[in-house]
């Protein structure tokens, strides 16, 4: 549990100084579609900042500039007070800013443990040690086991990822995120093909480990929505069309009318 | 991570049992791998030395191509240039320059590296079908090279009667069975290091780039080093291969920078079993064999070798080892 909410309330009213993401003008045309339109985003840091909307949205692309697996077609990005805007994304993920992906995505033949142990082994620094045997890297295999024990994977730490079902494949992903103990996080619909359990499971995690990071989060679940995030961005047709916490958000009619338009009722 | 660990520490240690079962496994087979080269310069009909050497070149070839491809998920369709390359480099350098064998296949092995790097830089950038491509036009270069060259290579004719020297300058290696004997060291010191590769942090890396190329840079890996990195070693033993097969064949030719040089190594890791350590050796093997005691049959050896291929990719899609392996559950 977040030992302090109202303080981290009161930390929502800072200067500027406090911004550890900034975009501004942010778009991405792809072959004449701009499915990202001149979004301008702060994110503060040590909050909770959900990115919602209407499938299609442009919320996915949003990541995928942020973290530069997309290159922007125009706009700024600012991590740290660091242009970021034409880093390499392993560069980007280097400098703690760290995403987990819509579709799951795990290390399929490598087994629970190795998937968090090999972003453990980041610690390391590069490991272009081929020479060693991996035994070295047992020593991870404690901590390893902490993150899988701690989204609930202890009993499948040994099975190869890919016998996962879909839920957990998504549980193991956020542990391989955690492991890297990044500054801001990006979860893309961390929530996604969970069961109730799994969802409360891992609301309370993201809570938890928010503690001492940012952490900005696309998620569909409105109600772990409004429990979580300190700020909420709205994101339509790829421009943002409303901002502020739960309360304020979800009384915009122009939110609830592009929810209704696009079918989400 | 203090906050995540508040939970306590783990109800269930990380059971380090399998993996330590599997490299207890993997060692017996490595032993009776070794004792089996031992012996079998003694077993009738397929104990000749000549007939071994070649299997055993072919077969740290199809590791070496493996560790690329099974390991690092990165289909190389030019494979040749680098086993080819360095079997010129090696006779040429045993023969017009009098190198004693080690130093040949030495010189061989590096120009395979070299080859890879350049190679390897160029390729990386693209993926999947592309990558294999260009690898494949760049290993044409290299047989065009070869054809035009015939000053280095000898044309058509290759570089015939390549001699063995003495090893170190001392040791002779008079007979087919010492040469085998030296092959098959080489063979296994090699398997070891690509064994040693595959269980490395290193390895690690490379594997998870093969299952998830995005994860992994998002996890802060530079991919494309690591993709270069096993592109060079995989084209130094390639190189190592080649080298070797000229000294023991006593022959580089064109077949060996040949594009369908790059197929049958594709052939016989898939025969055998892709992302399995023995898996190729087996591969080798039985493609090897059945070039050998099928070759009465012309050109129909082509035919049935195109026949298993189409019945392993159907029934055995793991290839022989990969089914074995399935079967006893085990990774081999
Ligand atoms: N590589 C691409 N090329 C062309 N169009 C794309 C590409 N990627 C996304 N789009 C389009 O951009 C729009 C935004 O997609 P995006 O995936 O960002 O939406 P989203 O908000 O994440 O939606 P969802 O809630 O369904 O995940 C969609 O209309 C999509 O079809
Ligand atoms: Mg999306």
């Amino acid at each position: 549990m977040r030992p302090n909410a109202d303080k981290t309330k009161s930390r929502m009213v800072g200067t500027s100084d406090d911004i550890i993401l900034r975009t501004e003008g942010l778009t991405k045309d792809f072959k004449g579609f701009t499915a990202v339109s001149e979004v301008d985003l702060a994110v503060r840091r040590g909050t909770i900042h959900a990115l919602i909307g209407p499938n299609g949205a442009g919320k996915t692309t949003c990541f995928n500039l942020l973290t530069k697996f997309l290159d922007p077609s125009r706009g700024t990005i600012t991590y740290k007070g660091r242009d970021i805007t034409s880093q390499k994304p392993a560069e980007v993920a280097r400098l703690g800013l760290v995403r987990s992906f819509q579709i799951s995505a795990v290390f399929p033949h490598l087994t629970v443990l190795e998937n968090v142990r090999i972003a453990l082994q980041r610690k390391r620094g590069d490991s272009f040690d081929f020479w060693v045997s991996e035994s070295v890297l047992k020593a991870l295999d404690g901590e390893a086991m902490r993150l899988v024990e701690a989204v609930g994977l202890a009993d499948f730490a040994q099975h190869d990822a890919v016998e996962l079902s879909y839920g957990r494949k998504r549980a193991l992903e956020i542990a391989t995120t955690l492991a890297l103990d990044p500054e801001m996080m990006l979860l893309d619909e961390p929530m996604a093909g969970m069961g109730h359990e799994d969802v409360d499971r891992i609301a309370e995690l993201i809570k938890r480990v928010s503690a001492n990071r940012t952490i900005l989060m696309v998620e569909h679940n409105l109600s772990v929505v409004a429990s979580l995030s300190d700020q909420i961005t709205v994101l339509a047709r790829g421009k943002v069309l409303a901002e502020g916490d739960y309360a304020t958000v979800s009384k915009d009619p122009r939110v609830i009318e592009a929810y209704i338009g696009a079918g989400h009722g | 991570m203090a906050d995540i660990a508040a939970t306590g520490s783990p109800s269930i240690s990380a059971s380090p049992k399998a993996a330590a079962d599997n490299a207890a496994l993997h060692r017996m087979i490595f032993i009776g791998l070794a004792a089996t080269l031992l012996v079998l310069p003694f077993i009738p009909v397929i104990g000749y030395p000549f007939f071994l050497m070649k299997v055993l070149c072919f077969a740290l070839f199809a590791c070496a191509f493996n560790l690329m491809l099974g390991y690092g998920g990165l289909l190389s369709f030019g494979h040749a240039a680098y086993f080819g390359l360095a079997s010129y480099v090696s006779a040429y350098t045993a023969k017009h320059w009098g190198l004693t064998p080690e130093l040949s296949i030495l010189l061989g092995t590096a120009s395979g590296a070299v080859l890879g790097l350049a190679f390897g830089s160029l390729a990386i950038r693209r993926q999947g079908i592309y990558f294999a491509m260009i690898t494949l036009a760049l290993a044409q270069m290299v047989f065009f090279f070869s054809l035009q060259t015939p000053r280095f290579t000898g044309g058509e004719d290759g570089i015939q009667a390549v001699p063995r020297n003495n090893l170190f300058g001392l040791i002779p290696l008079g007979s087919d069975t010492s040469t085998y004997y030296l092959v098959a060291a080489v063979f296994l010191a090699g398997v070891a290091l690509i064994y040693r590769v595959i269980h490395s942090p290193f390895g690690q890396v490379l594997k998870a780039i093969r299952d998830n190329e995005a994860r992994a840079v998002s996890l802060g890996y530079r991919v494309n080093q690591y993709k270069l990195a096993v592109f060079v070693l995989s084209a130094t033993l390639a190189g190592l291969a080649g080298s070797m097969k000229a000294i023991a064949v006593q022959l580089a030719s064109l077949t060996d920078v040949h594009w369908s040089m790059s197929g049958e190594v594709v052939l016989m890791t898939l025969v055998g079993g892709m992302g399995t350590v023995f898996g190729p050796i087996i591969g080798a093997a039985v493609i090897i064999s059945m070039q050998n005691f099928l070759a009465g049959l012309g050109a129909w050896v082509t035919v049935v070798q195109g026949a298993i291929f189409v019945v392993c990719v159907l029934i055995f899609r793991e290839g022989i080892v990969g089914v074995i392996g399935k079967w006893i559950k085990r990774p081999l």
